[in-house]
This record gives C-alpha cells, structure tokens and sequence, in this order.
C-alpha cells in the first residue's frame, strides 16, 4: 500500500521532472559555480581575497552602497507611487479595470532599451524638457542627465508598472464586504481602509517591493545611460569584469554578493508574508508583528478621520455617502500617473520622422529615412530576424516545460510542491546579471557561446517563472471536477487533455506564451555575454548603438518596438474580452 | 406597538433597472421581521439601505422617529450578520468581535468583558485566539453573530445568513437565532429565500416579488389570507382552480359552481385557493370536484394524492394514513368553504 502510494506520487510529480532538469543543469549548477569561484583568489586557492579586495576597495564599496540605495528608493518609490493606482484599479468592475490596465500595460511591455532612450530623449541638453525650459525663458538649465535624480526616474518610470502589476492581483481578492463589514461595525471609510484594507493588501504590497528591489539589485542600463561614474551600480562593475578584465573569479564575488542580498531579503520576505502570494494568492494569517501593526494602524484611521471633520467642518461638506467604486480624486492621481508612464514613450514617436542626423526636439523636418537605414541594414535585419526566431523558440520551449510542471504542482504532495515552486521560481529572484555571469562560464566549456541554441536556453530560464506563475493561477481556478465528469463520459487521459484541458486553459497558454516571448524579446543581460559579432539580438545591437551615440535610428527602431507592442496589447485585451463574453 | 424602523417611498434604481421599488415598510420594536422573496425580488436591495450601504434613489428612512437615510452605516445603531459572514481573515475571532468596540474606542477591560460575553452567548469562548479560516462554517457563523451583537445594536439585520450550511446545522442555527432574539429583545429584520425558514421564525413576513412588497402579514395570515396568487403559491403548496366568481358567494368552474368563503361577493375572473391539506377525499358523487387518481405518494405520516380534474390540470391533496386510493380510482374531493381563498387573477 504504503509503495503503491509513493509510486503514485512520484508519476504525479513526473511532467515536472524536465522542467527541474532543465533548471538544475542551465541554473542551478551555474549558479553554485559562480558561487564557489568567488571563493578563489587569483591563484586558485580557496579563500576570501576576492571579498576582501571588495570591502577594501573604496571604489568598489561605494558601487556596492549606491545599488542598494538606488535599489531602496527605487522599490519604495514604486510601492508608495503605484499602491493608489493599484487600489484604484481593484475597485473597478472587469471590462472597466480592462480599459484602463491598457494604459498600464503598454508601459509595462515597453523594452527597458526603449524606456531608457526615451528618458535620454526628455532629459538632455536638446532634449524635450530642456527645450521647455529654454522657451520658458529660463537662463540656466541645468543637467538633468547624467544625474542621480535621472538614474531614480528612470528605474521608477521603468518598474513602476511591476509594482503595479504585483500588487493588483492581492488587492483583488480583498472583497466589497469586508468595508461594508467593516462600515456597519462603525468605522468610517479610512478606519476601514487603515484596519481592514491595509493589512490585507500588504503581502501584495511587500511583493511588488521585493521584486522591484530584486530587479533594481541586478539593474544596468538606466544607471550606464543616465547615471554618471558616480552612480555606477554592482551589474555594471560584473559586466566591465567579465567582458572587458576578464577577471571571472572578481565577477564571481561581484554576483555573490548580490546573490546572498538577494537570497536574504527573499528568506525574510518568505518568513513574514509567504512565497505563495508571489502567485497571487492571500497569505495565510498570524504573524507575530501584526498584531502590533494592527493596533499602529487603527490609531491612522481615527486621524484620518479627525482631520476630515476639521475639514467637512470647515467647507460645510456631508460627510458620508456608501461608495461603489472610488473617489474621483484617486481617478485624478491616475491618469496623471498613467500619464507619466506613457509620456516618454509617446514623446519618442515624432522624433523618429526626424529629418536631422541628430537627435532634437521639436524634431524637424519629416522623413522615413531612418526607418529605411533600420530597414535596410543587415546588422539590424539580422538582429530583428534572430530576436525573433530565439523569442519564438523560447516561448515554446518554456511554456512546454512550465505546462508539465505547473501540471505537476497540482497534484502532488503540498510538502513538495512549496520547494518546487520556489526552484521553478528562483530565476525571477536571483538577479539577472548573475544568471548571465554563470552562463557565461558554462557556456564556455559546452561551446554553447554565441550561439543561438544558447541564447534560447537562457532565455528559457529566465522564462519559466513567468510561466509558472501564469499557469499556476490558471489551474488553480480550473474546476477538477470536469475532469471527473470527462472520465466518466468515456474519455481517456489524453482526450480529456486535448478536449477539455488545453481548450479551457487556452488563454493562460496563450498569456504565458506571450510573457515568455516578450521575456526573450527585451532580454539584453544574457545577450551582452551570450551574442556578439554579428551574431546580434536586436536588443543588443540597440545596446551597442547607443553607448556610441544617440542616434535617429534608434528612434526609428523605439518607434517599430512601441507600435508592436501597443498593437499587441489592445489585441489581447480584444481577446480577452470577447472571451469573457 | 411601537415603531421602531420605518421606510416611506424608499426605492432605488440601477439605470434603467428598478432594484426596488418605492416601498413603505413599518418595522415594530422587538419583532422577528422576515424579507421573504425570490432573488431579484429587491429584498437584499431594501436590506442594504436599511444598512446604509446603498444609496436610496427616492424616499426616506426613519429609525426611532429620526431620519436615517443618509447618516453612515457605523452611526444608524444597526448590526448586519453578511451572508459570507465576512470575517476579517488578518484577525483573531477575539480581535474580530472587539473590532466595533475599538471603533468606538472602548477600551480595556469593559471591551475584555463585552467581547467575552459575546463569545459565551454563541457557546464560542474556546476558541477566541483562533483565525477566522480554522473555523467550521457553522462556527464562523456564530462568530458573525457574536461580533453583531457585542455592540448591542437596536436593529440586526441578517442577509441570508445560513444560506451556506447544509440542512441540518441551519436547522440548528435557526433554533439559535430564535433563541438570541428572545433573550436579546432586539429588532432582528431577516431576507431569506427559504418559505420554511420565513414561517417558522418570523413573527410577521414581508412577501416581496418583483422589486415591491407583495404582502406583510404573519406567517399565519400569509399562509391562510394569501393576498395574491403569488403569494398563494410561493408559500407552502396550493391548488388554484381558475374561473369567475358571480358575485353571489359562488365560483364558476368548468361547468360547476363552488362554494366560496361567506361574505365574498367578488365577481369578474379569479382563481380559487385551496390547500392540500383543507381537502379531504370523498366519494366521487359527493366530491366538490372530482377525476382519476393519478399519483399517490406516502410521505410519513401522511399520504399526498394527485387527482387529474375534468379541466386538465391536477390537484392535490394531502390526508392522514388509511385506505390508499389505487392508482385510476375515480374519486370526489370536498373542503369547507371557509377553507378556500378566493384570489385575483
């Protein structure tokens, strides 16, 4: 008995089996490599020199300090800007919610690269806010970029949309009735939201800023673009030790670092607030602190509430009325707030029909030459060709993967499934730029390097989580029991796969699908230490250009990018819709 | 009696949908008051007003002679027991039942004692520093039902609230309601869809069908005055016979005419009630109507029987245990006419 039931579990956890092989071999082992290598000094022994050149080295300390910093304020600035935008956006019905997260959307799938060069576009000297000013009238602009300030806008601009993203699918599960509850048991509508919504949306809340955090940690190209030398952060001293000092063991301690950063603030997250609401899903509750938080945060609601008295007092205002839906000054912070994610964006579209050789704002003049050089050139032809090709590869491969492993998840034991989902999850933890630096090492022995088999195989790693976490929602709402109903009506295990599974899961597929394929598409650490030559991703070839210099083409490049992706968009959400009908 | 709660042309509307219409609804201090009614029949929809979490879109709301349409839900002296019992899931069930004391900052040890009070009056003490997840249903229910009443509110609405137990523990927990009701003395105002449960535990029913109030009445009165055929049918079983009544206390049914209740002079097209259980078998020459057995079913401790009459449609009746009627037996059926409602159509 006691056999046939573990035999049992084991085939249940099987479809998981390749997705944990392909993460052991592309991940894992890479990961431990880079891990250990930090350990030697230059001569091969064992031993702490890389660290202690490291804590040494003013220079290298200060790197260190600046990512956290750029890191915290980052994550901070995203939760604290996104939280309203957030809330808003969970109050609203489906097709409403759907109208709006368009906006969000959008900015969301933008490159990085393009997000970046847009910020350059806004920020420098011929810039659009520096034109601005000129024509204001004012004498001395100043820099805006390279600066700190620039740097922070920037890595806020570019993952504000993650925070936003992370925290909406908590704060959805927080139903109307607990601030009707609430409202009858004679709180008023702060009270509520101070006692009851704050504490409940706080595992989300402490999501978005773990993985904010985390992508800032391993973050280069808006501190390379907008930052000066001073505001050099950790991934940009691997990559300059990597491809330009060829000092592996140095990068290795680099990673290490930021890896055991990492590693730390994910092991305390998990403590306090439970890996599971990484997938969406409200933590189970009692916490020692919160208690003590509960009874901080109730003294924040009858504040609030006193001031509003002041207030209605002094204009004379009613004071109550039962809500559905939000008030409009939150509607107002959110547009303002969409607004500035799709402002830069927007902004890049006109310079593109630039007549110019350089980049300036108002563009002048109007042609599609640019458009023809991004066209015609076979550097960028064959870049866009292989982002494509690679992009396309990754999605299937990941999905086929992550399909058999979110299958698994399902069905065995609840002991297991907790480490498999923080494995299959771990790539979105673990700072980009020390998956690439332990790739880069891999690939150097299996001759994998500069290849397109190479690209696709990291690709994929960085892939699955997204996957992961699709599906695992997905077939965490799928109804088993239609499956019963399935075999009972005759069908075997594959009919009822193909007949009712795979149709019903359609959509998460196809979401995951295109998570994936984005995934690839944007991907640039990998692409830095994986392609070169003129074995280019698109990404990458846009990388290289603009180190050199700002040129129209990349405009035009930006202004295909944007379209694409807004095009893709409004698609899906169409589907959606009509799915929903 | 006393007026506890009184709405006058309170209605609301979604657009273009009419939610409720304007109704005037008198709710007396200390009763069992019962929204009865199907979904869509606007029960919830004058509940959540009463509760000031919907918005009127006409009329007004008095509770103890004072106007309380637009004070905040917190502020009206009411409790609401939610169908999803809607227990804060990041607290305790202690901090879930001290949760209206802290908002209406009593403190210490008199929130200490009241919370406990509550708890024992639900037979839930054991289980204070639980979470709300740890708890069975029925329990989760009582909790509810605690963190309801530890503020002592004048009125407690109840949306549905054993809408999600199986049927035994709903019978238990309408015994517990009941109980509650009588040792609290409070305005208890309770929306359920369940006919049964209305009867059993009301002191009066608000009948309501199609946005409006139907009928309100005691239990007594809507099961033997039913004022509508609505109200005929939604409550307990009925045998309608369609036809005229002539005015002269007589009721004109394919080619007979029926004894109606005395006093009735109502003439025009009606429809006459009669129970299953005011019936009673007779043989075929002395039956009021008469036809072939067509079903008989024994349920107990009584037989329900199913005549086909003459006009198509079925009638039946039900009767203590004896001779069972075989199936095809033509038989007569009779009733006092004292027995039968005459309805509008």
């Amino acid at each position: 008995m006691i056999a046939s039931s573990w035999s049992r579990r084991v085939r249940a956890c099987l479809p998981a089996a390749p997705a944990l092989a392909f993460l052991a071999v592309f991940f894992c082992l890479p990961v431990a490599e880079i891990l250990q290598g930090a350990f030697r000094g230059a001569g091969g022994a064992v031993g702490l020199d890389q660290f202690h050149r490291l804590a040494s080295t003013p220079v290298y300390a200060h790197v260190l300090g600046m990512t956290f910093l750029v890191s915290l304020i980052t994550a901070l600035a995203s939760v604290i800007l996104g939280y309203p935008l957030a809330y808003m956006l969970a109050q609203l019905g489906e097709r409403a919610r759907g109208r709006w997260l368009v906006w969000l959307m959008i900015p969301f799938w933008t490159s990085y690269l393009v997000k970046t060069f847009a910020w350059i576009l806004v920020l420098s000297r011929t810039g659009v806010l520096g034109t601005l000013l000129v024509s204001l009238g004012v004498q001395h602009v100043p820099t805006l970029v390279p600066t700190l300030g620039a740097v922070i806008v920037g890595m806020v601009h570019a993952l504000l949309p993650l925070a936003v993203m992370t925290m909406l699918p908590i704060m959805r599960t927080i139903g109307a009735q607990y601030r009707q509850a609430a409202n009858t048991l004679g709180a008023s509508n702060a009270q509520a939201f101070f006692s009851i919504y704050l504490p409940l949306s706080a595992p989300g809340v402490a999501a978005a800023a773990l993985l904010v955090f985390i992508t800032s940690l391993g973050f280069f190209i808006v501190p390379t673009l907008l930052g000066t030398p001073h505001e050099t952060m950790t991934a940009q001293l691997v990559i300059s030790a990597v491809l330009d000092l060829f000092n592996l063991p140095f990068a290795g301690a680099l990673a290490t670092v930021l890896l055991v950063c990492s590693f730390v603030v994910f092991v305390l997250y998990d403590r306090v607030v439970g890996l599971s609401s990484l997938g969406g899903e409200p933590p189970a509750p009692g916490s020692r602190g919160k208690g003590v938080a509960l009874s901080l945060l109730m003294p924040c609601g009858h504040a609030v509430d006193a001031v509003q008295g002041l207030w209605r007092r002094a204009t004379g205002r009613k004071g109550y009325a039962p809500r559905s839906g939000s008030p409009a000054g939150l509607k107002v912070y959110a547009v303002i707030v969409i607004a500035l994610l799709m402002l830069p964006i927007v902004i890049v579209l006109p310079i593109a029909f630039t007549n110019t050789d350089f980049l300036a704002f108002p563009p002048r003049g109007f042609s599609l030459r640019w458009f023809e050089t991004f066209a015609f050139s076979p550097v960028w032809q064959a870049s866009l060709l292989r982002s494509l090709g690679v992009g396309f590869s990754t999605a299937l491969a990941a999905v086929a993967l992550g399909l058999g492993a979110a299958l698994a998840m399902t069905r065995m034991p609840q002991a297991w499934s907790k480490p498999v989902f923080g494995l299959l999850i771990a790539p979105l933890i673990v700072p980009r730029i020390v998956t690439a630096v332990g790739l880069f090492y891999l690939y150097a022995r299996l001759n994998l390097a500069g290849t397109d088999a190479g690209l696709v195989i990291g690709h994929t790693v960085l892939a699955i989580p997204y996957v992961i976490v699709t599906l695992a929602a997905a077939f965490k709402g799928y109804d088993w029991r239609l499956e019963d109903a399935a075999r009972i009506l005759g069908a075997g295990s594959w009919a009822r796969m193909r007949t009712i599974m795979l149709p019903l899961l359609l959509p998460a597929i196809a979401s995951a699908f295109l998570f994936a394929f984005l995934t690839s598409f944007d991907e640039l650490t990998i692409a830095i230490f994986v392609s070169g030559g003129l074995k280019t991703t698109l990404p990458k070839q846009m990388w290289d250009e603009i180190q050199l210099s700002v040129t129209p083409t990349l405009a035009a490049v930006s202004f295909v990018l944007i379209v694409a992706i807004a095009l893709i968009v409004v698609l899906l959400s169409m589907f959606r819709r009509k799915a929903q009908k | 009696m006393a007026i506890k709660l009184e709405t006058r042309g309170l209605g609301k509307r979604y657009g273009d949908v009419q939610a409720l219409e304007p109704t005037d609804l008198q709710v007396h201090a200390g009763e069992f008051l019962t929204l009865l009614g199907p979904s869509g029949s606007g029960k919830t929809t004058l509940l959540q007003m009463i509760a000031g979490l919907a918005e009127p879109s006409a009329g007004q709301l008095h509770i103890d002679g004072v106007e309380a349409t637009h004070l905040p839900p917190g502020k009206r002296g009411i409790g609401l027991v939610f169908q999803s019992y809607a227990l804060f899931p990041h607290m305790t069930v202690a901090e879930n039942v001290a949760y209206p004391l802290r908002m209406r900052r009593v403190r210490g040890q008199e929130m200490q004692r009241a919370v406990t009070d509550a708890l024992a009056m639900v037979k839930m003490e054991a289980y204070a520093q639980r979470y709300p997840r740890e708890l069975s249903g029925g329990q989760q229910q009582r909790i509810a039902l605690a963190r309801c009443f530890v503020y002592r509110p004048s009125v407690v609405l109840l949306d549905e609230p054993l809408g999600a137990l199986d049927k035994k523990l709903r019978e238990h927990m309408q015994l517990e309601i009941r109980r509650l009701h009588q040792e609290l003395g409070l305005t208890f105002i309770y929306v359920t869809h369940d006919q049964e449960e209305a009867l059993t535990m009301s002191d009066r029913i608000c009948l309501m069908n199609q946005a409006k109030v139907e009928q309100v009445g005691t239990p007594q009165e809507l099961y033997d005055r039913p004022a509508t055929r609505f109200a005929a049918t939604f409550l307990g079983h009925s045998n309608l016979l369609d036809g005229e009544a002539d005015g002269k206390e007589g009721f004109l049914w394919a080619d007979r005419r029926l004894p109606v209740p005395a006093q009735v002079s109502l003439s025009g097209p009606m429809a006459l009630l009669v129970r299953p259980e005011a019936a009673r078998l007779v043989a075929r020459e002395e039956g009021l109507v008469c036809g072939p057995v067509v079903e008989t079913v024994f349920i107990g401790s009584d037989i329900r029987v199913t005549v086909k009459l003459a006009s198509g449609s079925s009638f039946v009746i039900r009767c203590p245990r004896g001779a069972m009627p075989a199936i095809g037996q033509e038989i007569g059926i009779a009733w006092n006419r004292d027995a039968s409602v005459l309805l509008p159509i």
